[in-house]
């Protein structure tokens, strides 16, 4: 089995002299979907914004898809970017074109896609998300739900290798909550989901891997990290009040195993 | 917050003024307002036909009078600079209701009080009948530097983001019972402008970021309407073409 991301040893300080990472080894297999699980400063975002070399020039190699990033290399960056696509916490910052339609075109676009290409690719990609019904409005009037599932759809539409969500449930409501975790668990690609939302972490992930202080401290299947209390507890990570672990089926028993009906790349081919 | 489709100055409509590409009536603005500028002050009723041009547009395109007046307070600046200019001129003197003002400063503060009421009203109208991103898809058309039109597409984006984190910064200021009541106060209200640059630029780089991650290599790709017909071109020209004509058939510049 390939792996869509291979993460060797990375270390990071910023130039303030503040070391974020500390040799980070993280291979993520093609199709598999991981939480990236740590408290507030462990390091996570720093983690993510090496993965499409915005962050650089630490130690450690980047893989995606067994191309190593090369930092400085423009033409290996684009195809980096392309490869990884990182939803960011606030779809502020990653919404910025006046209308919704022009946003997801943006990436493809980049890519050096037009016409009605890239009107099938933005087509698509909302589709995906189940927000078709918006493509001409301006991203402001739409909810901050509608605005999440909107930014999933602008990096959709580079059909990544590797689809990273940095935090991906902050300032949401309950039931926008469960409208995101429909559209990620339909979407065939391979997930990086990056959050302390545990009971999340276990809805949409079959592994899970706790970042702490710079160092991958765990790394197995979800229900077991998140069973272990005493890993929780020293990685400041919590449970919400009264939530069993044990008590939910997670996502393998959900689905016998296998991935869920494949509906987002029957729709782009 | 902008509860609307669109900014504060448009005014949703479908005349024929409202259905032209935006492009084209930017070039017609500019014309008129260049005739504008051309004419002499002393030519008076020229002034008195221009201002006829534009109320046919307003009328054409519905937008009432009270609206085009309302949006017009953007002028008062230079309205006080017109008044304050016959006192302050040198040069012969007239008597006026007593007051001893200056010839030629009379004569600059009618040409600056026209010649900018015209300009302005046609700009309302401009933006009253165009949605904010079909003018951004204008200038890029009329090949405003690519740079530009990225600034002023962002600041079309992020004014209500701003304007909102303004709003929630003076309500929770506020609700800890702080009022303007003396300049002494204006200390709290600096420190909140300053926060919210800084706020303001930190989004900027995390924008930045997101767009670097989805391969942004110096252009935004802002999609484009297309050719103007030639018919748009010849109904928007009117306005320019109509008011050159009178211009010159009054001998304006004769």
């Amino acid at each position: 089995m390939t792996f869509s991301l291979e993460v060797n040893g990375l270390a990071f300080a910023y130039p303030d002299g503040h070391q974020a990472l500390f040799g980070v080894d993280l291979g993520v297999r093609r199709g598999e979907r991981v939480a990236l699980l740590g408290p507030n400063g462990a390091g996570k975002t720093t983690f993510v914004l090496h993965l499409n070399g915005i962050l650089s020039g630490g130690a450690g190699t980047v893989r995606i898809g067994g191309l190593q990033v090369r930092p400085g290399d423009r033409d290996n960056l684009r195809e980096i970017r392309r490869r990884v696509g990182i939803v960011f916490q606030d779809p502020d910052d990653q919404l910025f074109m006046p209308t919704v339609r022009e946003d997801v075109a943006f990436g493809p676009a980049n890519l050096g896609l037009r016409g009605p290409e890239l009107e099938a690719r933005v087509a698509s990609a909302l589709a995906a998300v189940g927000m078709q019904g918006v493509a001409e409005r301006p991203p402001h009037h739409l909810s901050f739900g509608q605005r999440r599932r909107v930014a999933v759809a602008t990096v959709l539409a580079m059909e990544p290798e590797i689809l990273v969500l940095d935090e991906p449930t902050s300032n949401l409501d309950p039931a926008s909550r469960r409208e995101l975790a429909e559209v990620l668990d339909a979407l065939p690609v391979t997930l990086l989901v990056v959050t302390h939302d545990l009971p999340y972490a276990l809805e949409l992930c079959e592994r899970s891997v706790v970042l702490s202080d710079g160092s991958v401290v765990a790394d197995g299947p979800t229900v077991d990290i998140l069973a272990d209390d005493d890993l929780l507890r020293r990685h400041r990570l919590e449970l919400p009040y009264g939530f069993d672990p044990l008590s939910v089926p997670d996502r393998k028993t959900r689905y016998g195993g296998a991935q869920p009906a494949n509906s987002f790349l029957g729709r782009c081919q | 917050m902008a509860g609307g489709h669109a900014h504060l100055l448009y005014r949703h409509g479908d005349s024929v003024v409202h259905r032209l590409p935006a492009h084209v009536k930017l070039v017609s603005l500019l014309g008129f307002v260049l005739v504008v500028v051309a004419t002499p002050a002393e030519s008076y009723w020229a002034f008195g036909a221009y201002a006829a041009l534009l109320a046919a547009v307003a009328l054409v395109a519905g937008i009432p009078g009270d609206f085009v007046l309302r949006r017009m307070v953007v002028e008062i600046p230079f309205v006080v600079f017109a008044a304050l200019m016959p006192f302050v001129s040198t040069g012969e003197r007239i008597d006026v209701l007593g007051l001893s003002l200056s010839e030629s400063g009379l004569a600059s503060a009618w040409s600056l009080l026209a010649k900018g009421t015209l300009g302005v009203v046609a700009s309302i109208l401009l933006a009253a009948t165009t949605d904010a991103r079909d003018l951004l898809v204008g200038l890029q058309r009329l090949r405003l530097p690519a740079r530009m039109v990225e600034i002023a597409s962002f600041m079309v984006r992020y004014l209500d983001v701003v304007a909102g984190e303004m709003h929630r910064m003076r309500v929770a200021r506020e609700s800890r019972g702080f009022q303007t009541r003396h300049l002494g106060h204006l200390r709290a209200v600096a420190h909140g402008a300053g926060a919210l640059f800084i706020r303001t630029y930190e989004r900027g780089e995390r924008v930045h970021l997101a767009m670097l991650s989805r391969g942004y290599a110096g252009s935004l790709p802002l999609s484009d309407a297309g050719p103007a017909s030639a018919a748009a071109w010849t109904r928007a020209l009117l306005l320019p073409g109509v008011a050159f004509a009178v211009a010159l058939a009054g001998g304006v510049w004769a």
